[in-house]
């Protein structure tokens, strides 16, 4: 004769034991279809990165394997970054030609603005990107460009052209136009990619470094 | 196998009579979180009806093994699993819609239609059966989620289609209808409230024809004496 205690023992055992067949299977499934797809997964991000970098980077402007070329920068106050970003070297032949910077637009409406902002060697900006933002849908998202062109302004800018005091929204007297209705938006990504200009002419010596030995050979 | 008959009272079932979005209300969570456009909605509903296709025959094949106690969490685990899989066959073999519905698409673990079909549904019918009923359940929802997606989409923004390129490639851009042209966009539709506010017309016009059917019904039927 089974007590109550044995039978309920043997009953939690069983059901153990199912659950624990079910929870294998599952893992190895998932296990199985991780394997099999990961290599696809890592290419089609690594794509979709470049054509990220593309769209601020003119392809003319760059020989090297840009995703090769990336760099770990520590966060700093002028890129609104609390956390190592990644910034992109483009090469031709030896020569640095531009750099790719991720920053972050703080203040936005809704919180930060991920941007990627491509800067020549010459100072001037050669495209803007946004990448992540929370701004309000049809009013601040003017922004991304694939709602409206409005990002398209800020290439060939510098930190002279136009004036460091121009460098503004058209409704605080600066040279950039928004939107009526929607100006901090804006008024964040401005002061992003001056604040970017800024880092860049700050940090210009290390950039221009001659390239690791080990990437000369790609 | 299974009889016509009991083909289409499955799929009366999930499109009309229980139907997932008007009638039953669950998985309002991605029902409001993607019904801003055509696209989105249309893309996610034929998402969680894959899911719920895979999950309800997973459950039915095994109902036999899954004792009744542990029933949920061997459900829960099976769906997940399966959530999971096609999150990363997706991300793998069509990355770009992948990219447009990749953060809701974890969502659908969490739509309770998928458990709650397992649940009442295949942990009691054969596969078949399971399966029929899941894809109806799942057509079902989508239906409502593409209605609903076309009015936020129409009011919020004056067109129709539009995000077609994210998923067809950049050619499919002219398929997208500009309806209103000029139009200066309606905010409340776009964002969350408007979900609430056109789900509360649909169910609305919804429960007015059904009302109306019944009288229809009472009024050919004979008084009784």
């Amino acid at each position: 004769m089974t007590s109550p205690i044995q039978f309920a023992l043997k009953n939690a055992l069983r059901t153990g034991t199912i659950l624990f067949v079910f929870a294998l299977f599952g893992t190895a499934m998932l296990a199985f279809t991780h394997d099999r797809t990961e290599p696809t997964i890592t290419r089609s991000q690594q794509a979709e990165k470049l054509a990220l970098i593309n769209q601020v980077l003119p392809a003319a402007l760059y020989d090297n394997d840009l995703l090769a070329s990336q760099q770990s920068v520590l966060p700093d106050d002028l890129l609104g970054t609390r956390q190592p970003s990644a910034r992109w070297i483009a090469r031709r032949g030896d020569a640095v030609t531009a750099v790719v910077l991720e920053a972050i637009a703080p203040d936005g409406y809704s919180g930060d603005i991920a941007l990627l902002i491509g800067i020549g060697i010459d100072g001037n900006v050669t495209g803007v990107r946004v990448t992540a933002h929370r701004e309000t849908p049809g009013l601040g998202d003017y922004i991304d460009r694939a709602k409206s062109a409005w990002i398209d302004q800020f290439a060939d800018k510098s930190l002279t052209n136009p004036a460091p005091k121009h460098w503004k929204v058209a409704k605080d007297g600066g040279a950039f136009d928004a939107r009526a209705g929607a100006t901090i938006t804006p008024r964040a990504v401005v002061k992003a990619v001056r604040n970017a200009l800024d880092y860049f002419a700050r940090h210009r010596a290390a950039f221009v470094a001659p390239p690791p030995a080990k990437e000369k050979i790609a | 196998m299974m009889t016509m008959n009991e083909f289409r009272s499955l799929f009366h079932n999930g499109l009309v009579k229980q139907n997932t979005g008007l009638v039953q209300l669950l998985g309002l969570c991605p029902l409001l979180a993607i019904s801003n456009n055509i696209i989105n909605a249309l893309s996610l509903g034929l998402a969680t009806t894959l899911v719920m296709a895979a999950s309800s025959g997973a459950v039915s094949s095994v109902r036999n093994f899954v004792p009744n106690e542990i029933r949920i969490p061997v459900f829960v685990l099976i769906i997940a699993a399966l959530v999971t899989v096609i999150d990363l066959l997706m991300n793998a073999f069509v990355h770009p819609l992948y990219l447009v519905l990749g953060i809701f698409i974890p969502l659908i673990t969490t739509n309770c239609i998928v458990l709650a079909r397992a649940d009442a549904f295949a942990s009691k019918n054969r596969p078949l059966h399971s399966v029929v009923d899941a894809v109806a359940m799942g057509l079902g929802l989508t239906m409502v989620l593409v209605v609903l997606g076309g009015i936020r989409e129409l009011a919020g923004q004056g067109t129709l289609l539009s995000g077609i390129d994210l998923v067809f490639g950049e050619e499919a851009k002219q398929f997208v209808l500009h309806v209103l042209p000029d139009y200066q966009g309606f905010l409340l539709a776009i964002l969350p409230p408007g979900a609430f506010i056109a789900l509360g017309l649909l169910i609305a016009v919804n429960n007015w024809q059904k009302a109306r059917a019944e009288r229809r019904v009472h009024a050919a039927a004979p008084m009784p004496a």
